[in-house]
């Protein structure tokens, strides 16, 4: 029963295994189940195992249940596109200085406004608004053609809450705040045994008093605490300033963790030469040699930018953006000397990793483990910086 | 017909579900699996499990998870310590280990003559073995003590809620025995409901008032931790015993503290708030 179900739920990567389709069967058997409402709240509270795959739970009961394709991403395909600093860069300057005048917000109830719009006229919706050149959403040669607007649910209760997609947000591969990265960051405990002899050991203690021929001898040992040390390096400023808001979560969550037993981080911009900085203004410097001194291989170093500069600011000697810098070792240089002193090293890029084609970021990538910076990219880093390289 | 003994937790006077809880409720009793519930801190977890004993009228046990906890106390302790004490002072017969067996709350579970609720309280605390450590007890309902060669083993299948606030990942295979339901923020008419359960005396525009300003207060995202529903309690019951008038709720906020927990969080409001409606 329902076989295709099960199949459709793992095409959409929902992680259902047979244990869990033979309890659903078990329920149905039973008889717990007297119309489509009950199904879809049964069958998710047996099948799905995190809120963070409810939307494709509901996703793929939209599929199964109305015999629909299920809607294309309109709202997170257009989200992520608005967001992406990349396709700015592609507007001309009338229509950047458009962009700029609505904030995000305004942009998206825009759009809201415009799809709902389409909607009533078109009956479904086939093409998207705006491709004339003077609407906000249609430049640069974006052109979602055939984006559909999920129809009109006809008639069940269950479907509407699967076309709702209420749990959207809970995606796990989609959202990240502080305290998820904090979560995240947690998996970097290493517990060693330290400071003082405060634990009781009894094992050490029942064989102590039996050598002891049963006179009480007590053993103390230390308690274990976690010894990771944490580095980490932030590009800040220009191509990095759409990333501005996710980089402080990911400040704020490391700097509240209270488990490192130490946590230092410095910030740079586009690329490391001689010196790094306190501040995100850059003035107070430290300069990148006396690091590497003082920072012993253990520290775990986490790298934060999106590794994308002019080639030269990377391979030539005085390349550093910032002309004062002369830099006499071109800054792959230094890279590769950070990437050689410290045991473990990653690279976090909030960049979508489709646009890793690029010169300067296929070098670093040599260089440092690369990943995005999201959820499942930050828990894959986090596992590099555990194990031995 | 077999619908009315399946449907059988239906909240209690003093908590208010949602039909998708119950359905989870009631298909974790009737296939005698562990109820894994989920959701936003405050949005009563814990609470679910009292609702339950009190509204099946079963007695509840509650094991609370700390980081140090190891799932083998849930079953039993083996006092050593003791016993070793009273080898040396010897006033007691030491050739009986059983006294010195000590269930912990699964094992009373299991030997409570009738069916308990059995609650495992913030089940991520703990290592991130320990769900896997009871995979075996919680599927079987029974384990074996080496030291008497005595298996425990459940009487009535306890009806097991265990709660999580996602701090750790839970291994898939404990996920796999589980009923998972995950307890979403309250809708404001569900809200509504839920402060009535606990006031029911209160006034329509006073609990207007405060719900629009605690929602109006949950949608900015620049808080560290946004208010829940056992702050929105608290700071209501605040309200009442201060005598606010409901005017005043929205322009002043007055009692702000108990609905914001964290430094950051009062110093944000107010700098931005505190003058001015937004």
């Amino acid at each position: 029963m329902f076989t295709d179900f099960f199949y459709i739920l793992r095409q959409n990567k929902v992680p259902v295994s047979l244990v869990e389709w033979m309890t659903l069967m078990e329920a149905l058997a039973k008889g717990h189940i007297r119309d489509l409402d009950d199904f879809y709240f049964l069958a998710r509270a047996i099948l799905v195992k995190s809120e963070a795959y409810y939307d494709q739970y509901d996703v793929a009961f939209q599929q199964y249940f109305q015999g629909v394709e299920a809607p294309e991403e309109i709202t997170q395909e257009v989200l992520d596109w608005l967001k992406d600093p990349l396709n700015r860069l592609f507007m001309s300057e009338e229509e950047q200085a458009r962009f700029e005048s609505m904030d995000f917000d305004e942009l998206i109830r825009e759009l809201e406004k415009r799809l709902r719009e389409q909607t009533e006229q078109h009956d479904g919706g086939g093409h998207w608004i705006g491709r004339g050149g003077t609407s906000p959403f249609g430049h640069s040669g974006y052109h979602p053609q055939g984006i559909r607007i999920g129809g009109r649910p006809g008639g069940r209760h269950a479907v509407q809450i699967a076309q709702e997609r209420r749990f959207k947000n809970y995606r796990s591969d989609l959202t990240l705040d502080v305290r998820q990265i904090g979560v995240a960051l947690k998996k970097l405990r290493q517990l060693r045994r330290t400071g003082l002899e405060d634990e009781l050991d009894l094992e050490g203690t029942i064989k102590a008093t039996a050598k002891n021929a049963g006179d009480l001898d007590f053993i103390w040992q230390r308690s274990r605490k976690n010894t990771v040390k944490l580095l980490l390096l932030m590009d800040v400023g220009g191509s990095m300033e759409p990333y501005a808001k996710l980089c402080s979560r990911l400040f704020s969550a490391a700097h509240s963790s209270t488990h490192f037993r130490d946590f230092q981080y410095y910030y740079f911009h586009n690329c490391i030469y001689d010196n790094l900085y306190w501040d995100i203004e850059r003035e107070d410097a430290v300069s990148t040699v006396h690091l590497l001194h003082t920072l012993e291989p253990d520290y775990k170093l986490l790298i934060v930018g999106d590794a994308r500069m002019g080639p030269w600011e990377l391979t030539e000697r005085y390349g550093a953006i910032n002309y004062y810098e002369r830099n006499e070792i071109p800054g792959i240089l230094w890279l590769k000397r950070i990437a050689d002193h410290f045991d473990h090293s990653v690279w976090l890029n909030p960049d979508d990793p489709r646009f890793w084609i690029h010169a300067t970021v296929q070098m670093i990538g040599r260089l440092f483990p690369m990943y995005p910076l999201t959820l499942a990219g930050l828990e894959e880093a986090v596992g590099k910086l555990v194990v031995k390289r | 017909m077999k619908k009315d003994d399946f449907a059988r937790f239906c909240g209690s006077e003093d908590y208010v579900t949602s039909e998708p809880l119950e359905n989870a409720v009631n298909v974790s009793i009737a296939l005698g699996r562990p109820l894994l519930i989920r959701g936003e801190a405050g949005t009563g977890k814990t609470l679910l499990a009292h609702s339950i004993a009190k509204g099946l009228e079963k007695k509840l046990i509650t094991w609370n998870v700390k980081s140090t906890t190891k799932a083998q106390e849930g079953l039993y302790v083996y006092d050593t310590v003791q016993r070793l004490n009273d080898s040396r002072f010897g006033d007691k017969d030491i050739s009986d280990i059983k006294q010195y067996i000590k269930l912990g709350k699964l094992g009373q579970a299991f030997i409570a003559p009738e069916q308990v609720v059995l609650l495992i309280d913030e089940v991520d605390k703990a290592d991130i073995e320990f769900p896997n450590d009871l995979l075996n007890e919680l599927d079987e309902m029974s384990f074996y003590i080496p030291e008497t060669n005595e298996t425990i083993s459940a009487i009535h299948r306890p009806i097991t809620v265990i709660t999580s606030n996602a701090e750790k990942e839970l291994p898939d295979a404990f996920l796999r025995r589980c009923i998972f339901h995950y307890i979403e923020f309250p809708t404001p008419e569900l809200m509504e409901e839920i402060v009535r359960v606990h006031f029911p005396d209160i006034k329509d525009s006073l609990l207007t008032e405060a719900l629009k300003t605690f929602y109006s207060l949950r949608k900015v995202d620049d808080f560290r931790k946004k208010p829940s529903t056992s702050e929105l309690i608290d700071w209501i019951r605040a309200l009442i015993a201060g005598g606010i008038p409901h005017e005043q709720i929205a322009k002043q906020v007055p009692f702000v503290g108990t609905l914001l927990k964290k430094e950051n969080d009062y110093d944000f409001f107010v700098r931005n708030f505190a003058t001015r409606r937004w």
